[in-house]
């Protein structure tokens, strides 16, 4: 069982039905139960998603101090962090230590980053098993994130500039791109989670 | 980076659920279904088809025909749709772009034009699933479109459409080069170099394939090593994967 967390402003269903398609039960929540893995998804603005989320942040660290897994996506996995500088300065979950910035402009190419791009796999980890290097994943993001400690990257894209599009601390996980949406990839990596 | 995508006539190919099905696991990256009948339902029945699709595909899809109003997009998108194409509507209410934009973000929006060559030079825009003139300027129309907020322009050329004899890469071209968001080109794909020639020459960021695939002249994997062979890098799958996985676990 997966509980997905529900914080208001977040369109579910695709991760629901990825979930359906490798046979994970899952349910939804406002509030973890501190037993249940739990995917935080997410799609918007950091402030707006912490404002909802700040009266669940203790709850969540005790969850993770306990090692009740927890995976963030996209916007789920920037909240994982300390800090966020989207539209000034958030306070995040603070799940792992590191920051959340803007993508570097770099000259031709678009923000948001949409589309399929490379994860450069550079090390193991249970959620990348069976995973192939240089795998295609599908991500749509303007803003990265920068762990404090470089090993807690697991995999890293390149746009523009290389960031990390994986990345793990203890039984946390965060993806920038978007499993539910990356084809037999992304169902991998989520047939992983669920099996760790 | 190039996306291979197909354009899914709901009248003439078929059960779509079942097609976006299979170009997905034949390596697809994108899907678009358009419901050219252009319904005035209040709940376009391409919002069930989205439904269905989102259970069955998952790859990122656009979906686009009586997409008339922002509630109409608000239930594209909660049905699993990645991205909604306005067509008519954004011409006669132009300000839809913009509040659809601000509300669930540009990158959900695609405007979709077809366009046909003018005598004297140009593009005019046409609706109602190609059946009315407007007498707008295509490229004039890509500009204003984005700068409202579209994040996608689904450009089809009416002349070539069907007649596989490549993508107006004119067309292509004066619109990519007016516009700042990503420009998919479609009509015309006959051959996979069709499809190099509108990333080369007509500057698109994505092609779009339909009839070629429907009809079985070629497969998105034979496309896809195409266009990977003239210089343009692919995401192939691997459709092993999950063969492996069942065979492991």
């Amino acid at each position: 069982m997966i509980a997905i967390l529900d914080y208001g402003i977040n369109n579910l269903r695709s991760l629901q039905n990825a979930l359906d398609r490798i046979d994970v039960k899952w349910e939804t929540t406002t509030e973890p139960d501190h037993e249940t893995k739990l995917i935080i998804p997410g799609v918007g603005a950091f402030g707006a998603a912490m404002e909802r989320l700040r009266p669940l942040k203790d709850s969540l660290q005790q969850m993770a101090k306990s090692g009740v897994p927890i995976m963030g996506i996209c916007l789920g996995q920037q909240l994982l962090f300390s800090r966020s500088e989207e539209f000034g300065s958030h306070e995040g979950l603070d799940l792992i230590a590191g920051t959340v910035s803007y993508i570097p402009k770099v000259a031709g190419l678009k923000i948001p980053h949409i589309g399929w791009n490379k994860l450069e796999i550079l090390r193991e980890d249970i959620i990348v098993s069976l995973v192939p290097n240089d795998s295609y994943a599908y991500f749509v993001h303007s803003l990265v994130v920068k762990p404090e400690d470089s090993s807690c990257v697991v995999a890293t894209t390149e746009y523009g500039v290389e960031f990390a599009s994986i990345v793990q601390a203890g039984h946390v996980w965060g993806c920038q791109f978007h499993p539910e949406k990356s084809g037999d990839i992304g169902l991998e990596i989520l047939r992983n989670f669920a099996n760790c | 980076m190039v996306k291979g995508t197909q354009f899914l006539n709901l009248k003439d190919s078929g059960d779509p659920v079942e097609l976006g099905k299979k170009y997905s696991e034949e390596g697809a990256d994108e899907l678009v279904f358009l419901d050219i009948s252009a319904s005035q339902e209040v709940r376009p029945p391409v919002v069930e088809l989205a439904e269905k699709v989102a259970k069955e595909v998952f790859i990122p899809f656009t979906v686009g025909g009586g997409m008339n109003s922002a509630e109409a997009v608000r239930m594209a998108l909660l049905a699993g749709a990645d991205k909604v194409s306005l067509n008519t509507a954004a011409l006669s209410q132009p300000g839809l772009i913009s509040f659809c934009a601000e509300r669930f973000g540009s990158q959900c929006i695609v405007i979709a034009i077809d366009a046909r060559k003018r005598a004297e030079g140009g593009w005019d825009v046409f609706t109602h699933g190609g059946r009315r003139a407007t007498g707008i300027d295509a490229v004039q129309w890509a500009r204003e479109a984005t700068e409202r907020g579209a994040g996608e322009i689904l450009l089809t050329s009416m002349d070539g459409d069907g007649t596989r004899t490549g993508y107006d890469l004119d067309l292509t071209r004066a619109i990519s080069q007016a516009v700042d968001v990503p420009v998919i080109a479609s009509g015309g794909a006959g051959r996979p170099s069709d499809l190099c020639d509108a990333v080369r020459y007509g500057l698109a960021d994505a092609v779009l394939v339909a009839g070629i695939l429907h009809e079985g002249h070629y497969t998105i994997q034979e496309l896809k090593v195409a266009m990977e062979q003239d210089g343009f890098p692919m995401r192939m799958v691997s459709p092993g994967l999950s063969t492996l996985v069942r065979e492991l676990g």
